[in-house]
């Protein structure tokens, strides 16, 4: 399931305008919505009593499709948060194997029953494990990029967090680090307006993350996250730039957290509902069919096959999720320490 | 055999590996040109350059983070926390990450990471440079805790650590840096972790210790000897985790008395788990109840007085010794 199959053969001809080919564009499309379709499933089932715990990344998934697309599959790393079921998605994830993790079931790739759900880790693919500690992942992208960077292996890492997450000291010294040592790591905000029930001003007395980069002697950007085609025109070209040896990124997507924080937050109580009706009409899902519609990239009927395709995945990998063997109580012993 | 101090035998450990594995690389503040606060590492950045001994910023949590990914993506990273005292500060990334990724990835993710520690009190530094965390170290499954008391151990010990494919925490009691030993200069040396080691025989009574109580409980039963005529059994545990109980209880069941000396401290202490397991596996063997000689329930001062007062003394190990009696 990882391929995406399409209709018809798409053209692998970039679109000037897009940067990006109408095969790309299709899978960008098909990523987004199907991030959006699986999260909105693992709520139901949360709220059904199926699963215990969610953690989304609904109106964030133009920002995470639009980057991960930007990196080379299964060679370079990424070291996500746990909103970043797009970016897992593109990196290889199947629905089903989404569902087995959201149930922590026994074949869950990731951490076979043992993490919370959205801790994703998947070595072949280049996937990190990580702790529920926020921005502690992006040391481990430091340490990851510095290792390729002694082996002259030209991969790039990609690091992403949420606003919030750059607070934490870890945010600090691995940008530091990474700017001392020209590593090719892009540090990737995913700034999505609240860290918990936190808005950004409670959090830092800037309106720019990326504004910090200058602090650490590396580059900077802030894109629209809302738009995955800008999200990738503006990813691209930095890895490349990091790639060749141009140190490190700092890239801010400002986009917008239509959730509450988790399944057991209620943001009634922090954010009104004018303020998310307002930024459901910037909907990063619904933007995009607009704009390739307007632009006649592809026919509209061919975007309603996409959205049926999700649909019968997203519903299909729920069921057979909940079919599959949960772990034997067993299973609880072993993986603590590898022999030798 | 050559005769080297600690330091030197550490060092040559770090060489050795370096030469043998190319995946071995060093990172740690003051560790290049300086060649590290206790000069363990003096030489090393002439001889494999920058970018295998790499002096990083004063940020304990960067730097094991960064080891961590470093180890994550093939390398075999030894990061220098300048002692274990700063290590509260990168305590989430050891205890966190190191510990818990190859058992939270079901197996996939391994941190083969050496994070060598100075530790211990005794040269005046305060309650804030003092500690003695192995045992604190040892409470978390997923490391493996090393405390070497002598030169040889040092050397063999830490060219084991490099093998492991799992996160070491190596702790050397600062006190035994000048400390000389003779020190086996075969490439090949490298020792068993969970090997604990009889370093004098006896049979009235066992005294176990580990890293800097080593001495103390060597010194104790030269005194044991001399004043009281009484024939101590001293088990130099090595490494914490894992733990050669076995050890320990063979030379209970034949001494039927146990003494534990630690410099850290009692409540919750890993004397204490030694007793326990002790108590478990060799009750009926016991003539009287395991003791525990500790440092005092206190913050370590600094005034050379009140540091001795906190810590725990030899005259200490020989009076739980004749309590037993």
């Amino acid at each position: 399931m990882a391929a995406v199959r399409t209709r018809r053969d798409r053209s692998q001809t970039r679109i000037d305008d897009y940067l990006l080919s109408e095969a790309q564009l299709e899978e960008m499309y098909y990523h987004m919505l199907l991030a959006r379709r699986l999260n909105e499933r693992m709520l139901a089932l949360n709220r059904q009593g199926r699963a215990p715990f969610v953690i989304a990344g609904a109106g964030q998934e133009a920002a995470q499709v639009g980057a991960a697309m930007a990196l080379k599959k299964g060679i370079d790393y990424v070291a996500p948060y746990y909103r970043d079921l797009g970016v897992n998605l593109v990196f290889g994830m199947d629905a089903r194997e989404a569902m087995l993790n959201l149930l922590a079931k026994r074949d869950d790739p990731n951490a076979f029953g043992r993490q919370m759900p959205s801790h994703w880790g998947n070595r072949e693919r280049h996937v990190v494990t990580q702790s529920s500690v926020v921005a502690t992942q992006l040391l481990h992208a430091v340490g990851i990029a510095l290792a390729a960077k002694m082996r002259n292996d030209p991969i790039v890492v990609l690091a992403s967090c949420g606003e919030g997450s750059t607070s934490r000291g870890d945010f600090h010294e691995a940008l530091n680090f990474a700017g001392i040592h020209k590593l090719p790591v892009i540090f990737y905000i995913e700034n999505n307006g609240y860290a918990i029930t936190e808005r950004t001003d409670k959090e830092m007395a800037i309106e720019h993350v990326a504004d910090r980069a200058r602090a650490y002697g590396i580059h900077g950007a802030v894109v629209d996250g809302m738009d995955a085609i800008r999200v990738y025109q503006t990813v691209a070209p930095a890895v490349a730039e990091t790639r060749g040896g141009g140190g490190p990124y700092l890239i801010e997507a400002k986009c917008y957290r239509l959730w509450a924080h988790s399944s057991d937050d209620d943001d009634s109580r922090y954010r009104t509902k004018q303020e998310l009706e307002e930024w459901a009409r910037k909907d990063p899902i619904k933007l995009f069919r607009e704009r390739v519609e307007s632009d006649r990239i592809f026919p509209p009927e061919d975007l309603d096959e996409i959205e049926q395709r999700v649909d019968d995945e997203v519903k299909e990998a729920a069921q057979w999720a909940a079919s599959q063997p949960d772990p034997a109580p067993e299973d609880a012993l072993g993986f603590v320490y590898k022999e030798l | 055999m050559p005769e080297l101090r600690m330091r030197e035998a550490l060092r040559e450990a770090l060489r050795e590996e370096m030469l043998r594995d190319d995946r071995v690389f060093l990172m740690g503040e003051d560790i290049g040109a300086y060649g590290g606060s206790y000069t363990v590492t003096r030489g090393l950045l002439d001889e494999f350059g920058p970018e295998r001994v790499i002096d990083t910023p004063i940020a304990e949590s960067g730097v094991v983070g960064a080891g961590i990914g470093a180890a994550i993506n093939g390398l075999r990273p030894m990061v220098e926390i300048m002692t274990i005292n700063f290590s509260f500060v990168a305590f989430d990334q050891i205890i966190n990450n190191a510990s818990k990724f190859l058992y939270m990835s079901g197996g996939q993710f391994n941190v083969p990471l050496v994070l060598r520690m100075a530790a211990g009190g005794g040269s005046q530094l305060g309650a804030t440079h003092s500690h003695s965390l192995e045992g604190l170290y040892a409470h978390f499954p997923g490391l493996k805790v090393v405390c070497p008391s002598n030169p040889a151990d040092a050397k063999g010990l830490l060219k084991r650590a490099f093998r492991d494919e799992n996160p070491v925490i190596f702790i050397e009691h600062s006190a035994l840096y000048s400390l000389k030993g003779e020190v086996p200069d075969d490439a090949d040396y490298v020792l068993e972790f969970g090997k604990a080691r009889v370093l004098r025989e006896g049979t009235d009574v066992t005294i176990v210790g580990y890293g800097g109580s080593v001495h103390q409980a060597l010194r104790s039963a030269a005194m044991l000897e001399d004043q009281e005529q009484l024939s101590a059994e001293v088990i130099d545990l090595r490494t914490l985790r894992p733990l050669d109980i076995d050890t320990v209880i063979q030379s209970v069941k034949k001494t039927n008395r146990c003494v534990v000396v630690e410099d850290d401290w009692q409540f919750g202490g890993f004397a204490g788990e030694i007793s326990a397991q002790v108590m478990e596996r060799a009750f009926d063997w016991l003539d009287a109840p395991v003791a525990r000689v500790s440092g005092k329930d206190v913050p370590m001062p600094y005034n050379r007085n009140l540091e001795f007062a906190a810590l725990p003394s030899e005259e200490d190990v020989v009076e739980a010794v004749l309590a037993m009696l």
